[in-house]
């Protein structure tokens, strides 16, 4: 527990980068990663609700019986998620049409409910507040690694812009379901070999 | 009548929960490595997903939406969702122990498996009446069973043969279900 803050938030950025180490939120990573816009739009939304999450756990951790605490703790998650919700809609509409069920459904997303069990609940606040902002970082970085190789192969774009010059013929299966799973795969596979060294 | 069995074609296959729309991945990944783990969560997931759908769609059409008060449907949906499954939990250890036996540690998992309020909110976004509802929910939940037992058999097999070091697991997992996916597009074709 010898941990500094700093540290704390390190971790999320590759000892344990979700998806990638901790295999969990896998439905929003295949689903919103279509183009690198709805990838840093889940990410953001999803790092709010993380860090917030954790930050009420961990002030409430001493008060929240332990018996009923993954109720408790579902209910503040759902909380923030419909706060991030309503503020999509009113700021930035096109990216809450985009990304449609996937904003409710963090509250599903086992990444959030397993930091704040398995870690806002035994820490301090400022601990947990690092550790949900690495961990929401980390989760956006693997959003835009994957969503960039899809978006670049399936549309040959990136962000919009185009990379490969109007001759390249779109890879669509990239951006359909399987190129997603298969896209996944592979990547686990390469941080898997750069881990091993 | 025809109508409902396109719904049930689309929802079953064509749209297949998980392998067209991305939801339910990690019960997906997690429980398939052993057929009998598959079938056990397939049966859990038909069972409360039917269930919730119909609940939800009631809470929200006579509740929420009388009152006016929409924007607490992400609230209420994971609030009854988690009841459910802690009621059915209870419900079944007491009345039918034998399912109870088979579904047994399946049931808990479910609260977080995201098909479920997926289906819940796709029912109240496409805006079904109440047979619709339920007709897509059961659909819905048949097409998780079918590509978890499915993708079941395949993960058996792979398990056999030689994968590279850092293939294994989880990642050759993924690339599997890319080929069901691959297959499950071929249903495009039916409607």
């Amino acid at each position: 527990m010898a941990k500094t803050i700093g540290q704390e938030f390190v971790k999320g950025l590759w000892e344990e980068i979700p998806p990638f180490r901790l295999v969990l939120g896998l439905c929003p990573t295949l689903a919103v990663t279509k183009s690198v816009e709805n990838g840093i739009g889940m990410g953001l939304a999803t790092t709010f609700v993380l860090v917030c999450a954790n930050l009420l756990v961990s002030i409430l951790s001493g008060i929240i019986p332990s018996k009923i605490r993954i109720a408790c703790f579902i209910i503040i998650i759902a909380t923030f998620v419909t706060v991030v919700e309503l503020m999509m809609q009113a700021y930035a509409y096109q990216l809450f049409q985009n990304l449609g069920i996937f904003i409710p459904l963090i509250v599903v997303n086992c990444i959030v409910l397993g930091r704040a069990e398995a870690f806002a609940s035994k820490n301090r606040v400022i601990p947990s507040l690092a550790d949900g902002l690495g961990i929401g970082v980390g989760f956006t970085l693997s959003l835009t690694a994957i969503s960039a190789v899809r978006e670049c192969l399936g549309n040959g774009t990136l962000l919009g812009y185009s990379v490969f010059g109007p001759a390249f013929e779109p890879f669509s299966f990239m951006v359909e379901a399987p190129g997603a799973f298969i896209c996944l795969g592979l990547l686990l596979c390469i941080m898997n070999i750069i881990g091993q060294k | 009548m025809g109508d409902y069995m396109v719904l049930i074609i689309s929802s079953m296959l064509i749209n297949n929960i998980t392998l067209a729309q991305y939801l339910g991945i990690c019960p997906f990944i997690g429980t398939s490595k052993k057929m009998e783990t598959a079938t056990g969560m397939a049966g859990a997931v038909v069972f409360v997903m039917t269930l919730a759908a119909i609940i939800t769609w009631c809470i929200d059409t006579y509740f929420l939406k009388t009152l006016d008060i929409e924007y607490l449907r992400t609230i209420a949906f994971i609030l009854v969702i988690a009841s459910l499954v802690q009621f059915v939990e209870m419900f079944l250890k007491k009345s039918i122990p034998a399912l109870y036996a088979g579904l047994g540690i399946f049931l808990p998992l479910i609260t977080t498996n995201c098909a479920v309020m997926g289906v819940c909110l796709i029912n109240i976004q496409e805006e079904y009446k109440f047979l619709e509802a339920l007709t897509a929910s059961i659909s819905y939940a048949l097409g998780f069973g079918l590509a978890l037992i499915l993708f079941a058999g395949v993960r058996e097999r792979v398990i056999l043969g030689r994968v590279p070091k850092p293939l294994q697991d989880t990642s050759i997992g993924l690339v599997t279900a890319g080929m069901l996916a691959l297959a499950f597009i071929g249903f495009r074709g039916l409607v």
